[in-house]
């Protein structure tokens, strides 16, 4: 639907059909990816968007994905902007967020993401099964198969399952 | 304006350029080097983390070479400058073109580098540049997890078998006369540090050594003797590992200049 002067509130509500590709239950607000949203004089809409992990090849598709959904609602100049600082964290991810992850068999961070960048195991990081809920499971690797997540599986139901990692 | 004449403003630019394309460089190589292991890991678990460690290594190089090459002005994006220079304008620190041996020496390139890099990002977090500051920020949080890793490995490694002790020692050993070069400051680091924009290298020294000192003696590994130690990758000159390296890295975007992707 074009709208000739869309509002910043409009224009979100636009952008929550925008998921991320690899967790395609999460909108970019959900991930805290989407930053801001600026309507020029001009009518141009600029969107800041904030890279999760360094390489994350996911930016550029969710960036062309923003500005065509834009572009179909008729925004004539959409201009995406990247945002590095404040650098991104888990800690943004949303209620909604982790609780789709979770229903999508993902289990979000179980802690606030750590400043303090301790590399060893955190006292208190209790990763519960996204399935059965048990508490005990086991990290099989700190890698999984994208750069936010873990493998782990859980040894009550046996199942394995992805963890998003605090960051 | 600067009063300052033309080729004065161009070496205190030319000198924030080099800057940013040391860290930029060693991002690259070392992620290159990383990829080579693809499929080649020991285990399945080291195919995916060493994948990982690559991705996050070449998207801070990105992110490097991309303001490296606004600052300089010439039109050279993250691109052009990755895959159209040659060996001697590369800026990198000789560590992280050593060649990946076995996976012993792997992780002992790691292992040195990882601790290294959390210690100068974090300072670059705090560089009067906002664009280094939030690059390093970013990057420096991945270099930790990277961290991780790497020192969990020397730990199994050295503490191991004595088969993988040797390789661990070996590795250590192998490399420890590059890793002189990460606390060698030049007219450049001089430069920025004056300028607030950087750090002064020798003053890692101390805290780098602590480090690997107690991970190694915590992995059963001696701490070599220092002797003469490497120099020359900050201002391009280069072993000859690099150059084959930048060879297969560089062949297809050489043979095809226009091509897009």
């Amino acid at each position: 639907m074009v709208v000739a002067h869309p509002t910043p509130a409009m224009i979100r509500g636009w952008l929550d059909d925008v998921l991320d590709p690899e967790l395609p239950v999460l909108s970019i607000a959900d991930l805290g990816v989407l930053r801001d949203v600026r309507i020029g004089a001009d009518a141009s809409v600029t969107v800041a968007l904030t890279p999760t992990y360094s390489g994350c090849p996911a930016l550029a598709a969710m960036a062309r994905d923003v500005t065509q959904t834009l572009q179909a609602h008729g925004v004539a100049e959409v201009r995406i902007e990247t945002q590095l600082a404040p650098a991104w964290t888990t800690d943004w991810i949303s209620a909604r967020g982790r609780a789709r992850l979770r229903e999508f068999g993902i289990e979000p961070p179980a802690r606030d993401a750590d400043a303090g960048l301790a590399y060893g195991p955190v006292v208190g990081e209790i990763v519960r099964c996204p399935r059965c809920r048990s508490g005990s499971t086991r990290e099989l690797s700190h890698f999984g198969s994208t750069a936010c997540k873990a493998l782990y599986r859980c040894e009550r139901c046996g199942e394995p399952f992805d963890y998003v990692k605090p960051h | 304006m600067s009063a300052a004449s033309p080729s004065a403003r161009a070496s205190t630019n030319d000198a924030h350029v080099e800057y940013v394309l040391r860290f930029g460089d060693s991002a690259l190589v070392l992620a290159q080097r990383l990829s080579a292991w693809v499929a080649h890991a020991p285990i399945m678990e080291e195919d995916v983390a060493v994948a990982n460690v690559a991705l996050d290594l070449f998207g801070a190089a990105r992110m490097w070479l991309t303001y490296a090459g606004e600052l300089e002005g010439a039109g050279r994006d993250e691109d052009r400058l990755a895959f159209h220079r040659d060996a001697r304008e590369f800026r990198n620190v000789l560590l992280v073109e050593r060649p990946n041996g076995d996976f012993g020496q792997t992780i002992a390139r790691g292992f040195l580098y990882d601790v290294w890099a959390v210690l100068a990002l974090g300072e670059l977090a705090r560089s009067g540049d906002p664009r280094i500051a939030e690059i390093a920020a970013k990057a420096r949080k991945e270099s930790a997890y990277h961290l991780r890793r790497s020192r969990e490995w020397v730990l199994r490694l050295g503490d191991g078998t004595p088969l993988s002790h040797e390789r661990m020692r070996a590795g250590i050993e192998a490399l420890w006369r590059y890793t002189g070069e990460l606390f060698l400051g030049d007219a450049v680091d001089a430069a920025m540090l004056e300028r607030g924009i950087g750090f002064d290298p020798a003053a890692l020294r101390e805290p780098w050594l602590a480090e690997v000192r107690a991970t190694l003696e915590e992995a059963t590994l001696e701490v070599p003797a220092d002797g003469w130690m490497q120099r020359g990758g900050k201002q391009g000159a280069h072993t000859e590992d690099l150059s084959y390296l930048l060879a297969e890295m560089q062949v297809l975007p050489r043979a095809n200049p226009e091509a897009v992707w």
